[in-house]
């Protein structure tokens, strides 16, 4: 036992914690605690009174057992006793207790308050100190309620001790973070930002905390703030280091303060004020060149602390993302870092230039370390710095450079850490994806990332290259070649022969005309695999059999031996059995006809965004989802849609899915399968641009809108005649609280938002409604400007809302009489506005439909002497008028075009109906 | 900074500061993280890590680990000295400090952080006078002893 006790000894707690040291097991320790605890329960329930000394020492015995992981459940009525001793350790001893034993929910809440009142009026700096620590450890809403008044005057009391004002401060902070409403604004708010001129430093750094997140909620009520602390930190910078004697940390003159009141900066834009700006800029400059002196000293903590002022320098300028030769000096700040022989700073270095990556200004100025980045993937020793410049990789990436990063990752996942390759996997399924100029090199990195990787391969990332085959004829053929020449390997993964058997099945035909990829060389070829392959691969393959039968009707005979056999047949998983069973009777009672119509090539997938994206965001962050339709559908489509849009096919769709019924793994399949067939219940992915997903809602009313790192927005609308309404869900994906929160549109359509609140908790999930009302024939989308605090920094985000004049429509059912009638009626040349396009998507009539459907007119049958041609009508409601609207749309198949015609008594309306209409097929 | 944690090379827990309230689940869970994942890094690799959307900035003197969460947007560099200046503190008071005074002085442990920190924000950075309020309290202490201590009359 060490001799070492200042101050008082507790000789009874040193003798107590050596037992414990002492215990040879586990089961010798939980004995020794029981009976110390029987021990110090008697003494407390005796009749003798114990002396302070005794009582401290209990309590601090009992908070070693505490901290030793044990449960306490008595002692806390001595704790509170002890706070009010007038012997400063047992206050002490009772402090530290109650901060670390009492949760903010205690009954005993009322006594500590009124300890921590009699000592805030003690006017004793010591005991002011210890209740105001006690406040902030605790933090708990009776106290924020109980002292929230009280603890601003003691700021800006004129006679309150240095010391305690930090206390109070920081005090204030704490309670402003758990229970802001409670914490009001007034008069002190101004004395607090005079603060920052206080002489003493460890006020001002204590001041500027508070004043930073005070200020992140209320960026107004503290504008001064900005030049008192671009004069501070002027200061500071070009001070000698000796001028702040203890507030030099090894030769770097007040880093604390000089990072805390970066960070205050950066919860504002750049300053206005010519002279303040040049001031600012002059610091940057300052802080950037001291980071080319020598050194002061070898010592790493002069190293730290003056690159930890530059980083956050950097931070800054980052965020000004205004003055682009910081930016530019910045970035080869950074370069020189990446190759620094110290590990921490290539780490930070990275992951800084992931940030100036997405700037404009600096984009290309950070593609010149590409070789640096790809070099430290290779020899970097520590996996989180390979994390780091697999990310940075990542941030770079454009179609320029996207083969050679694509390749880059590639070769690294062979020899990746373990816990790094799924994201690797799903950052380069990504980047293929989104830089794919020719389809056969986004297929072919596919195939790679299952072959190297083929274990961290989700489902979303094959799902997604099936999608993809099958939506472009271009690369049909390629993909069945590629597939079948990659089955050929004696080992392959069974992700491999997922894909291989979907896409065998669709498109095996493509290539049967080579003798060495005959129908019967595929078939053999899959059935090698099918007794390695799990459950659901061997449903998927029985399922590419029953699709053969009806590509090759040569294999049927083979096939359909195959399916008879017991190990079919009987099988013992009810989900095989079923499925040759069925498939055998398929086989042998349809006829070719219905076999060609039951077994038709899978009908394109509705165009949207890559569920592989929402998958890596979730990855990085617990981000939360609307819950955009009330029940999930049933994976075989036995729920009718809600919406009529992006359907495809309907009657095909669902008797593939049930074919097909990839599903049959009860587990996590129901969920990913909807994220493939699905129409919007699965979230869509982030995208950057706000105007983005615009056009995916004219046809659809339900979605997500917008997604960022920090922030989705999820949108789900009602509309009838001339009035809407729209349920705007804010999902906060971070977890931590946005402040400030605000959102608002301009008055062109009479948008109505319910307020917001200000505030979203991190992980949860805001609605808002707003109401709509249309009052004349509109253009222009209303914006929805979104503001909010997260971290130091102020979010500006702006969302084109998908309120559009197609919103307004009242379907009209006609006979083809009246239609004509009306159609000669509106011939006036300006009333009639035509287009022909090229189509974008496959041209398949169900998805056509239904995307007239969704446009919200009414489908017109037998109207059209031509089958193939789509005739709508229907009525836009505004409060001033009304439209009566018809419209046909003609496809031409042979040409891949479409002819869109619109006659609407109003030539303004028919132009625009037209083009948001066209820009769908 | 959310928390701050001091583990031993066998993955002891020796002092725990909460910045944040969390239940005692939450902190168990935590604490089983953060020992498994810094434990199991590799001499002379980077002192920070991705955990969660925190970053842990961690760094191990002689036979401790200090182990320290901050929000994603603080600063790494001068996370890590704040460590180092706890460490300071702790050795100015005990005297080249060492694992079993934690031990054996834990409550004085919690007392310096509390001069040096609060409610997750660093409270005061001269070293100076944060070692004065300490001997100020210890003083204090003994004064406020001998007052009580004599005799009424």
């Amino acid at each position: 036992m060490p001799a070492v006790s200042k101050g008082d000894g507790m000789r009874g707690l040193a003798v107590f914690i050596s037992d414990i040291r002492n215990c040879k097991s586990k089961e010798a320790e939980v004995k020794r605690i029981n009976k110390e605890l029987a021990n110090i329960r008697s003494k407390f329930k005796g009749d003798k009174a114990l002396d302070g000394y005794s009582k401290k020492k209990y309590v601090c015995k009992l908070l070693f057992i505490f901290l030793l992981g044990h449960d306490i459940d008595f002692g806390h009525m001595e704790a509170v006793n002890l706070l009010s001793s007038n012997k400063y350790t047992e206050k002490q001893i009772g402090y530290l207790f109650i901060s670390v034993l009492v949760n903010s929910n205690s009954d005993l809440i009322r006594l500590i308050n009124n300890a921590i009142k009699n000592d805030l009026t003690s006017r004793n700096p010591t005991f002011m100190n210890l209740a105001l620590h006690c406040i902030a450890n605790v933090g708990s809403r009776e106290m924020a309620e109980a002292f929230a008044s009280e603890i601003p005057r003691i700021l800006v009391a004129g006679d309150t001790m240095d010391s305690v004002k930090q206390s109070a401060a920081l005090c204030l902070l704490r309670l402003n973070r758990t229970s802001p409403d409670l914490v009001p604004m007034g008069e002190w708010t101004a004395r607090v930002v005079h603060l920052l001129n206080d002489q003493h430093l460890g006020v001002v750094t204590a001041a500027t905390s508070l004043i930073t997140t005070l200020a992140q909620k209320n960026p107004d009520d503290f504008k001064t703030s900005v030049s008192l602390a671009v004069a501070r930190l002027s200061r500071i910078v070009t001070s000698a280091s000796i001028d702040l004697q203890d507030y030099t940390y090894y030769f770097v003159a007040a880093p604390w303060l000089s990072v805390k009141l970066l960070r205050l900066l950066q919860s504002y834009p750049p300053p206005e004020d010519a002279a303040l700006r040049s001031r600012l800029t002059e610091c940057l400059e300052t802080i950037l060149n001291k980071a080319q002196e020598p050194p002061k000293s070898k010592k790493v903590q002069h190293s730290n602390a003056k690159n930890a002022v530059l980083f956050e320098a950097i931070a800054l300028i980052i965020h000004h993302d205004s003055e682009p030769t910081l930016l530019v000096r910045a970035c080869n700040q950074l370069g020189q870092f990446l190759q620094h022989r110290e590990t921490n700073l290539r780490y930070l270095a990275l992951e800084s230039m992931c940030t100036l990556a997405s700037s404009e200004f600096s984009h290309e100025a950070v593609k010149t370390h590409m070789e640096t980045v790809i070099n430290a993937l290779k020899t970097e020793r520590d996996v989180s710095v390979r994390q780091r410049a697999v990310d940075l990789l990542y941030a770079m990436c454009d179609r320029s450079n996207a083969k050679q990063i694509v390749a880059e990752m590639l070769s690294y996942l062979e020899t990746a850490d373990y816990s790094i390759r799924e994201e690797i996997v799903l950052k380069v399924a990504i980047l293929a994806e989104k830089y794919a100029v020719d389809y056969t090199w986004y297929v072919d990195t596919i195939l790679n990332l299952i072959r190297i990787a083929g274990d961290y391969v989700s489902e979303e990332v094959w799902y997604r290259v099936i999608q993809i085959v099958i939506n472009r004829d271009d690369v049909q053929g390629y993909a069945a070649k590629t597939v079948f020449e990659a089955l050929q390997a004696p080992a392959c993964h069974e992700n491999l022969v997922k894909v291989g058997g979907y896409i065998l099945g669709e498109f095996g035909n493509l290539i049967a005309g080579d003798s060495r990829s005959s129908p019967l060389v595929q078939f053999n070829l899959l059935h090698s695999k099918f007794h390695l392959c799990s459950v659901p691969t061997r449903a998927l393959l029985l399922s590419a059999y029953i699709k053969f039968i009806n590509l090759f009707p040569e294999v049927k005979a083979t096939i359909q031996d195959v399916l008879r056999s017991d190990s079919q047949l009987r099988n013992a998983d009810v989900e095989l059995q079923q499925r040759a069973v069925e498939y055998l009777r398929l086989s042998c009672i349809a006829s070719t006809d219905i076999l060609a119509t039951v077994l038709e090539e899978m009908p394109p997938f509705p165009e949207r965004e890559s569920s592989i994206l929402a998958k890596l965001k979730k990855k990085k962050g617990p981000g939360k989802l609307p819950d955009m339709d009330d029940s999930r559908r049933s994976v075989n489509g036995s729920t009718e849609h809600s919406e009529n849009t992006d359907t495809t096919n309907k009657g095909s769709t669902h008797s593939f899915t049930d074919v097909l019924n990839l599903n049959s793994t009860p587990s996590s399949g129901a969920s990913l399968l909807i994220d493939v067939f699905s129409e919007s219940s699965a979230p869509p992915a982030a995208i950057d641009v706000s105007e983005e997903n615009f056009p995916r809602f004219v046809c659809k009313n339900n979605g997500v809108i917008y997604e960022n790192q920090l922030l989705q927005i999820g949108l789900k609308s009602e509309y009838r005649q001339n009035l809407g309404r729209m349920y705007v869900f804010y999902g906060n994906k971070t977890s931590t609280q946005f402040l400030s929160f605000s959102s608002s549109s301009p008055p062109q359509l009479n948008v109505h938002p319910k307020a917001a609140d200000p505030m979203i908790e991190g992980g949860a999930q805001m609605q808002q409604i707003l109401n709509i009302e249309c009052v004349s024939d509109f253009r222009d989308a209303p914006v929805l400007n979104i503001q909010f605090r997260y971290g130091g920094t102020l979010q500006n985000i702006a969302v084109k809302l998908p309120v559009m004049l197609n919103k307004f429509f009242q379907p009209t059912e006609m006979m083809s009489q009246d239609f004509f009638q009306r159609w000669k009626q509106l011939g006036a040349p300006q009333q009639e506005v035509q287009k022909i396009f090229k189509a974008k998507h496959p041209m398949d009539t169900e998805v056509t439909k239904a995307k007239i459907l969704g446009f919200g007119v009414a489908l017109l049958d037998g109207v059209d002497p031509n089958p193939a041609n789509f005739v709508g009508a229907g009525v836009i409601h505004t409060k001033t008028t009304q439209v009566g609207c018809l419209l046909r749309l003609e496809p031409n198949m042979q040409a891949q075009m479409y002819r869109l015609t619109l006659r609407t008594s109003r030539d303004s309306v028919s132009q625009r109906l037209c083009e948001l209409l066209s820009d769908q097929f | 900074m959310r928390f701050l944690l001091l583990f031993s090379r066998q993955g002891k827990l020796r002092l725990q500061k909460w910045f944040t309230s969390m239940s005692d689940r939450e902190k168990k869970k935590i604490i089983r993280d953060m020992t498994t994942m810094v434990l199991a890094r590799q001499a002379r690799s980077c002192n920070f890590l991705q955990w969660k959307d925190l970053k842990i900035i961690y760094k191990r003197y002689a036979s401790l680990y200090f182990c320290l969460a901050v929000e994603s947007q603080e600063n790494e560099l001068l996370a890590l000295e704040i460590i180092h200046r706890y460490v300071e503190l702790l050795d100015k008071y005990f005297g080249n400090v060492c694992e079993l005074d934690i031990i054996f002085n834990f409550e004085k442990a919690y007392f310096i952080l509390d001069e040096f920190l609060m409610g997750g924000e660093i409270q005061e950075t001269s070293k100076q006078i944060v070692n004065r309020s300490i001997e100020a309290s210890d003083m204090l202490q003994e004064t406020l002893e001998e007052y009580m201590s004599k005799p009424a009359f």
